[in-house]
């Protein structure tokens, strides 16, 4: 049975992994009715910057997730500010404008990184196992579940709690009648756009020391946020959590049991939630 | 309306005449290749310019088509055989694609199909008793119809042209058709189709059929052409590349993504002679022709030639030049 709870714990970490993307691209696709196609991006440069800051500066682990954070949240704030600010009200070009981005980060990353993968060491505090319920279980993956949740619930306590979350909701809900009332939509925007940003490095380099980071982890990772917010609905922190918990699992019980078809089992929930539920689990209905 | 007739038959002759012409067996097939592209982006074109459905999973539709055929061979059936199993397989992977992406449109449409693009990627790559993984599938060899062989790159080019140019027929005569005219409509008024009495998704839904058939069509051809297939392919660049020649060209013309294919191969095929960065190069044209020319090469330099012409013309009685000028619509207007 062991086999089973390592495989369970395994698929929770790659969810929570997973929250941290989609929860910052569920915001914004939410907020700017835009899918960022960069998010991928922005999870593997985030990785490769980490990365680099631990291998060639040797700075701590959690030092080097911050600036990987840091770098993708000014990063995104350029994109936002230079790019997509131009073409707003043209939905499509933004769109587009991300897919190119995406290609130019991909390439760029190869250029400097190379085509090998990096291997972050698990920080010396976390390295080893836990013993819990007579299992075995590695204390990194544990961490990196607490500290999903705590993210989600500081998500949580930001947009249900303080003025700044009342905006961004009410800016998600009716960006027009947000305008009208006094709110600066456009300045939420780039908060939202730096905060997703973010969010995407630091779970980069947090991913690092269990998937490594590789030229086409942003095309892996990108269609797994993608999916989880077409399971999880559009703009809503609970469907961002409970569909990536939902696709950690199918994923990484996938790779087990089906491993040539492990990317196919994630059609499954999707074609079920969209045949029955286009808006997701928890989106609501499109106005 | 005879500059247009002249300009027609000179691109028949100058496309019918290259082997002649085009120095090399090596252009030769990238001629090829151009118009196999430019099959994938009319095929993408009818979707963006004449539905207002932009796809970004184009190449996983290519990808299932070339893997029938390079699957149907590789164990050992007939061209003929292997061909109708890929547009059977490929037409009812379209139908499935549809069926969901329809169920969404505009952003969801897109990240929908991305999604499902991505998944056949996936099962490119992974499903390696089949796929073969990244070590892809080698065709044995061209079919010969009619008894002509298809070996030499002049003979395949003539082929590729022969199919290349029905298929520009088939979409002008169906972008054309009252039923071209109704899929404009729902790209423009859907609730007014609608309220017309329009099946509108079904309508959406034949469009994506019709699309799908043409880019079976390409990837066809393409897996014949390469006579090798491996999930590059299938990659989510390739389908920005698809819908790069649409919008580049100018979707919602039949040209346009014509000369998209024709822009992208070339710069492909010369830029990767000098620089590895192809990549780069693609997402910086991406951003570059969105943000400056988001009609497109073709609707833009038609813009730029009428306002020449009618600068460089006489003078209309009563209206000066510079204010016809004036009068045309300001350059970079959002694209539709």
């Amino acid at each position: 049975m062991s086999i089973w709870a390592v495989l369970a714990i395994n698929s929770i970490t790659f969810g929570g992994l997973l929250f941290l993307l989609s929860a910052g691209f569920s915001l914004i696709f939410g907020l700017m009715r835009i899918p960022n196609l960069t998010h991928g991006s922005m999870f593997m440069l985030g990785g490769y910057v980490g990365a680099s800051m631990i291998v060639t500066y040797h700075l701590p682990f959690w030092l080097a997730a911050l600036i990987a954070a840091l770098a993708m949240a000014v990063f995104g704030g350029l994109i936002e500010r230079f790019l997509l600010r131009r073409l707003s009200g043209s939905i499509l070009a933004q769109v587009l404008v991300t897919l190119g981005i995406s290609f130019i980060v991909a390439d760029f990353c190869l250029m400097v990184w190379s085509g090998d993968p990096i291997s972050v060491e698990t920080p010396s505090a976390l390295a080893g196992g836990t013993r819990a319920l007579g299992l075995f279980f590695p204390t990194y993956r544990i961490a990196i579940i607490l500290i999903a949740v705590v993210i989600a619930a500081m998500l949580w306590a930001l947009l249900e709690r303080t003025r700044l979350g009342a905006m961004i909701r009410a800016g998600v809900d009716d960006p027009e009648m947000a305008r009208v009332v006094g709110i600066r939509v456009s300045q939420l925007f780039t908060i939202v756009f730096c905060l997703g940003a973010a969010l995407a490095g630091f779970g980069g380099l947090m991913g690092a020391p269990i998937l490594s980071v590789y030229p086409g982890l942003d095309t892996d990772m990108l269609p797994l946020a993608l999916v989880v917010v077409i399971l999880g609905g559009v703009g809503s922190l609970l469907g961002s959590l409970i569909g990536s918990i939902v696709i950690g699992f199918l994923y990484n019980f996938g790779l087990v049991m089906v491993p040539e078809l492990a990317y196919f089992v994630l059609f499954l929930p999707m074609v079920l939630v969209l045949v029955l539920r286009p808006q997701g689990l928890f989106g609501r209905q499109a106005p | 309306m005879t500059a247009p007739r002249v300009a027609l038959a000179a691109a028949l002759v100058a496309l019918v005449t290259v082997p002649l012409w085009v120095p090399g067996d090596y252009y030769i097939s990238v001629c090829s290749q151009i118009l196999i592209y430019a099959v994938f982006a009319l095929g993408i074109d009818v979707l963006i310019g004449y539905a207002g459905l932009v796809s970004l999973g184009h190449a996983g539709l290519f990808g299932l088509a070339s893997y029938t055929v390079a699957v149907c061979l590789a164990a050992g059936v007939g061209h003929v055989a292997a061909i109708a199993a890929a547009l059977v397989v490929t037409l009812a992977g379209t139908a499935v694609f549809a069926g969901l992406s329809l169920r969404a449109t505009g952003i969801g449409f897109i990240m929908i199909t991305l999604a499902l693009g991505q998944i056949m990627w996936g099962l490119a790559y992974r499903w390696v008793s089949i796929t073969g993984g990244d070590n892809g599938i080698t065709v044995p060899g061209r079919p010969a119809p009619f008894g002509l062989r298809l070996d030499a790159p002049s003979h395949f080019y003539y082929a590729t042209l022969a199919v290349f140019l029905l298929t520009v027929v088939a979409t002008w005569v169906f972008v054309h058709s009252p039923f071209g005219a109704s899929l404009k409509g729902t790209r423009d008024q859907p609730r007014r189709m609608t309220a017309l009495g329009y099946h509108v998704w079904l309508i959406r839904f034949y469009a994506c059929m019709f699309s799908g058939l043409l880019t079976t069509i390409a990837g066809i051809l393409f897996v014949y052409y390469a006579e090798f297939i491996s999930p590059p392919t299938v990659q989510l660049t390739s389908s920005a590349e698809g819908v790069l020649m649409a919008i580049s060209g100018g979707s919602g013309t039949l040209l346009g993504p014509i000369v998209g294919s024709i822009l992208v191969e070339i710069v492909k095929n010369v830029a990767s002679a000098y620089i590895a960065r192809w990549n780069m190069m693609l997402g910086a044209i991406f951003v570059a022709i969105v943000i400056f020319m988001p009609e497109g090469l073709v609707p833009g330099t038609t813009r730029l030639v009428r306002r020449a012409l009618k600068l460089r013309g006489p003078i209309p009685a009563g209206a000066p030049a510079p204010t016809t000028a004036a009068a045309e619509p300001a350059p970079g207007e959002p694209a539709p």
